[in-house]
């Protein structure tokens, strides 16, 4: 049995040589190029892939060996059935991007983001830090999205795009 | 340039202030300005919103092509001498490398043009490549590997060994004023300009303020690192670039490889951020080089700490204003002066007098900007260059004599409105700040603003509030061209050399397009990315929308010449003039009797081919040299500096916009937003760190050089007057720059009233709030 790990859905080995980084892996030898590379060293967020669904990390600061047998969902993953996933259309609709090079990094990392609010873990922001979940507000999302640089500057778009998706989630 | 080219410009630039109105471009107003479709204006979402989200925009390192190798550089750790040695036997060595690149076996290749030398000339700066073993700076890539994979072709360059004669060099600002400066040269002119006597009105004015204000290096950091994949077939090349300039950038790179213009096409589709940076810079040619050695498809990706080595940014400013006024404010002298340091390989002394030439009325000016020369990384064009950091000296003088004088910052400037551009003595084409500034004020509250500082504490958070005045020129460059092909199906195909990197070119323009000619949005496609299109259209100086504006205008102009040739005599539009008629619901009518219309279709009908194809070219860009087309904006910041760390957070921030009229109020509202983001960073956290001992860059990562991010960014207020200027296509002047001017004026006026302290040295990080 050949070592494998799951992008979005479907099996794929693990690369031969140990340096390859998932990013690079998903990029460079599977030609998913949605996920990006803005710094390869963990600053900007770009290459932010999720993993088993909810679990955000950064690609270019994992070896893709480290994952085997886990589930990895990049932005290529998300749209089911053509079908844009809600965040994605809200992005379109509050301009939550504009060259859009860091957009796939923010949409995975707003995903994995309200499942760390769900899980009740804290951020530098919150007030209570035992709570079971952690209640949704500006600052938590502005704090908690905060590993994803948008030079373009597009900022009010993404806190927009996700607030909106996140009332419309919890109605 | 000879003496006849420059007597050929003065003259033109003088016939162009002296023509009368109606002979120039912009002369008569564009009719979308009147007739306003609904589509100018309208918030519609960026064309290309799917494939972005999607992840399928592609860009220029994500083109995977047969047999392709990566490439890894090396860069000398010397400012200044030559290799003394190169030992790469190791890396040609290792697993995977096909090949290693130095001077030694480089194939010839002439320097880069230089930006603004010649029409097309997109190159940072004019130094050979890999041409000898000479090093101008402490960075410059000097090894290039090529392997199987991007793994194999870092650990190889890892292995290379360079030794270095090194020599004297110069890498501080002071050090290079220490050896005598040079007047500034921009766009041909010197940047120097005297009105009166300054000195003697300042010195004679009963109130005055004069300081020196100092604005570091800076990055562009764009998210998408700089790559190209290129490759060759035969004598013909293709690069997928990520570029501000398609056309600029494959005639450069035709200039360094001794091509013909035509056998490099640039693609570029989508950019991943430019901001003045993604023009032509070594990795390029390296590329191309390496490709052309090795014989096979090349994709090469700076690695971030290679963005910082190879791509030049934003240089050094020591800017001086000194402002003498009136006590009711009028100002009798206007002076900014100063220095900036640049490289004597490149053209760009960041032209920081740009916002006192056209901002203010005075009784007299004195405006000069001096070049000292370092031996460092060629500094270059980043968003607003000039404006950017001039409008930080200029705005934040104007608020400390406001305070000296006791009057409101706002009433100071409105009290030096000047009725004719205050410089050039030119009229204005529409100037609206002052309105700007009252629709600013009402929104943001500025009435609540108590003028002393320390006045406002909640808690460790001292609150302030501060304004200052954004400025930037309308631009239009020469050599806008279209190609535009309209069928019977009432479909138009526009194609043009255009880019996009975040603005939403093609968004707007098929807005404009289909508003222009009639259509709905859908049957318009607009084409832009690639040098083989016609036109030479820059994405900078917010001039892409007006030059395409412009170039559209021409096209439809011929387009509808030829269409109305194509009526017979019973047509209800036989006899027409081009200038008789507009687009409307799928045809041409005449525009004072819109019942006298055709449908393109019926138009089309009488062609054998049912379509029609005009190729056009924009006009002369002379409107700019005969009225002062200016935008302006009243920029509002509240912060809160915290009394016992210094730290500073943004809480509020607006910015009131006189840019013409908007055409999609979705993206320009992002345009604006996004360049007072990056004002933020200028004002607050942004600095390229370098040693001045080597001129080594220190923070060569986004890391260590910050950004704006999330937490940084409060919900910020847009506004516009909206008002069309009517010597501009659709009456638009353009919206990317002109964000990032006033924003760090603003921010530090705001910061004084908070707190008390005038920072003028940016950036202001919280150890210069500490007591």
């Amino acid at each position: 049995m050949p070592q494998t790990l799951s992008i979005n859905g479907t099996d794929v080995p693990l690369p031969d040589d140990p340096r390859v980084s998932l990013l690079d892996l998903l990029r460079d030898h599977l030609q998913l190029a949605g996920v990006k590379k803005g710094c390869n060293q963990g600053a900007c967020g770009a290459c932010t892939v999720l993993l088993d669904g909810k679990e955000r990390i950064l690609s270019c600061m994992a070896l893709a060996v480290q994952y085997e047998g886990r589930k990895v969902t990049s932005i290529e993953g998300l749209a089911a059935n053509g079908t844009l996933h809600p965040l994605q259309q809200a992005f379109i609709d509050h301009d939550g991007f504009q060259c859009g090079y860091c957009t796939p990094g923010q949409i995975c990392s707003s995903i994995g983001m309200v499942e760390e609010l769900r899980r009740g873990v804290p951020s530098h922001v919150t007030d209570d830090l035992s709570a079971e979940t952690i209640a949704f507000s500006r600052e938590e999302i502005q704090e908690r999205m905060s590993g994803n640089l948008c030079r373009c500057g597009a900022y009010n778009g993404i806190i927009a795009a996700i607030s909106e998706t996140h009332a419309k989630a919890v109605r | 340039m000879s003496i006849v080219q420059k007597i050929g410009q003065t003259v033109m630039k003088k016939a162009a202030e002296l023509a009368p109105d109606a002979w120039l471009p912009g002369g008569k107003p564009d009719p979308l300005i009147e007739h306003r479709p609904a589509l100018i204006g309208a918030p519609e979402s960026r064309l290309d919103g799917p494939q972005k989200v999607r992840g399928e925009a592609r860009f220029a390192a994500e083109y995977a092509l047969d047999g392709m190798v990566y490439a890894a550089l090396f860069y000398s750790n010397v400012p200044k001498g030559r290799i003394a040695s190169i030992d790469t036997s190791a890396a040609e060595a290792s697993p995977g490398v096909v090949l290693v690149m130095t001077h030694r076996n480089a194939p010839p290749m002439k320097p880069m043009p230089l930006f603004m030398t010649q029409p097309k000339a997109t190159g940072g700066n004019d130094l050979p490549i890999f041409q000898d073993d000479e090093i101008h700076w402490n960075g410059q890539p000097i090894a290039l590997v090529l392997a199987q994979t991007q793994e194999q072709a870092d650990y190889a360059s890892s292995l290379i060994l360079a030794t270095y004669l090194a020599e004297p060099s110069v890498t501080s600002l002071s050090a290079a004023k220490a050896k005598g400066t040079t007047p500034g040269l921009f766009q041909g002119e010197p940047l120097k300009l005297e009105i009166g006597d300054a000195e003697a009105a300042l010195l004679a004015a009963p109130h005055r303020v004069d300081s020196v204000y100092r604005t570091p290096r800076h990055n562009h950091n764009a998210i998408e690192l700089h790559a190209a994949t290129v490759f060759w077939s035969d004598d013909e090349l293709t690069v997928h670039d990520a570029s501000q300039g398609v056309a600029h950038t494959a005639w450069s790179i035709a200039q360094v490889f001794d091509l013909k213009e035509e056998q490099v096409h640039v693609k570029s589709p989508f950019v991943g951020g430019g901001f003045g940076g993604k023009t032509l810079w070594a990795h390029q040619i390296l590329a191309a080089a390496a490709s052309k050695l090795a014989g096979l498809p090349v994709r090469l990706v700076l690695s971030r700490e290679g963005v910082y080595r190879v791509v030049g940014g934003r240089t050094t400013t020591e800017q001086r204003v000194a402002l003498g006024a009136q006590s009711d404010g009028t100002f009798d002298a206007l002076i900014h002066t100063g220095f900036v340091a640049m490289t004597a390989h490149n053209a760009l002394p960041e032209p920081f007098i740009l916002p006192a030439r056209c901002t203010y009325a005075a009784g007299s000016f004195k405006l000069d900007v001096e070049v000292a020369t370092v031996d460092m990384l060629a500094n270059t064009f980043m968003r607003a260059p000039g404006e950017s950091v001039g409008s930080f000296a200029l705005e934040s003088a104007v608020d400390e004599l406001a305070e000296q004088i006791g009057i409101d910052p706002i009433e100071l400037r409105i009290r030096n409105e000047p009725e004719k551009d205050p410089t050039t003595g030119r009229p204005h084409s529409s100037r609206n700040l002052v309105e700007a500034y009252r629709s600013g004020a009402e929104k943001f509250g500025w009435g609540e603003r108590n003028s002393a500082p320390r006045s406002r504490q909640e808690g460790e958070w001292l609150v302030g509030m501060g304004c200052a005045t954004a400025t930037y020129p309308y631009h239009r460059m020469p050599g806008g061209a279209a190609r535009m092909t309209l069928s019977k199906d009432g479909r138009v195909h526009v194609e043009i050399a255009a880019h996009e990197m975040g603005m939403g070119t093609s968004t707007a323009q098929t807005q404009v397009i289909a508003a222009r000619l009639g259509l709905p949005m859908d049957h318009v496609t607009f084409a832009y990315g690639e040098s083989s299109m016609p036109g030479m259209v820059l994405a900078g100086g917010s001039q892409q929308t007006a030059s395409i504006g412009s170039t559209i205008i021409a096209a439809n102009r011929a387009l509808v010449t030829e269409l109305l040739k194509l009526t017979s005599h019973d047509s209800p539009l036989h006899g027409l003039d081009p200038d008789d008629v507009i687009g409307r619901d799928g045809g041409l009518c005449k525009i004072d009797e819109p019942e006298r219309f055709e449908s393109y279709a019926t138009l089309l009908g009488r062609t054998e081919t049912g379509e029609l194809t005009v190729e056009a070219s924009a006009p002369p860009p002379l409107e700019a040299q005969h009225w002062s087309m200016h935008s302006f904006g009243a920029m509002f910041c509240e912060v809160r500096v915290n009394s016992v760390t210094g730290e500073v957070r943004i809480s509020r921030f607006l910015g009131s916009f006189d840019c013409g009229r908007i055409i999609n109020a979705k993206t320009a509202a992002s345009q604006f937003q996004g360049g007072i983001i990056m004002g933020i960073g200028l004002a607050l956290m942004e600095e390229t760190q370098f040693d001045e001992r080597n001129g080594r860059i220190m923070n060569p990562s986004l890391a260590e050089y910050h950004v704006p991010v999330h937490m940084d960014v409060p919900e910020i207020d847009i506004l516009w007057t909206d008002i069309p200027d009517p010597h501009a296509p659709m009456g638009a002047r353009g919206v990317g720059e002109i964000g990032i001017t006033g924003t760090a004026a603003a921010i530090a006026n705001a910061i004084y009233n908070a707190c008390g302290k005038r920072v003028r040295d940016l950036p202001i990080t919280l150890d210069k709030l500490i007591d």
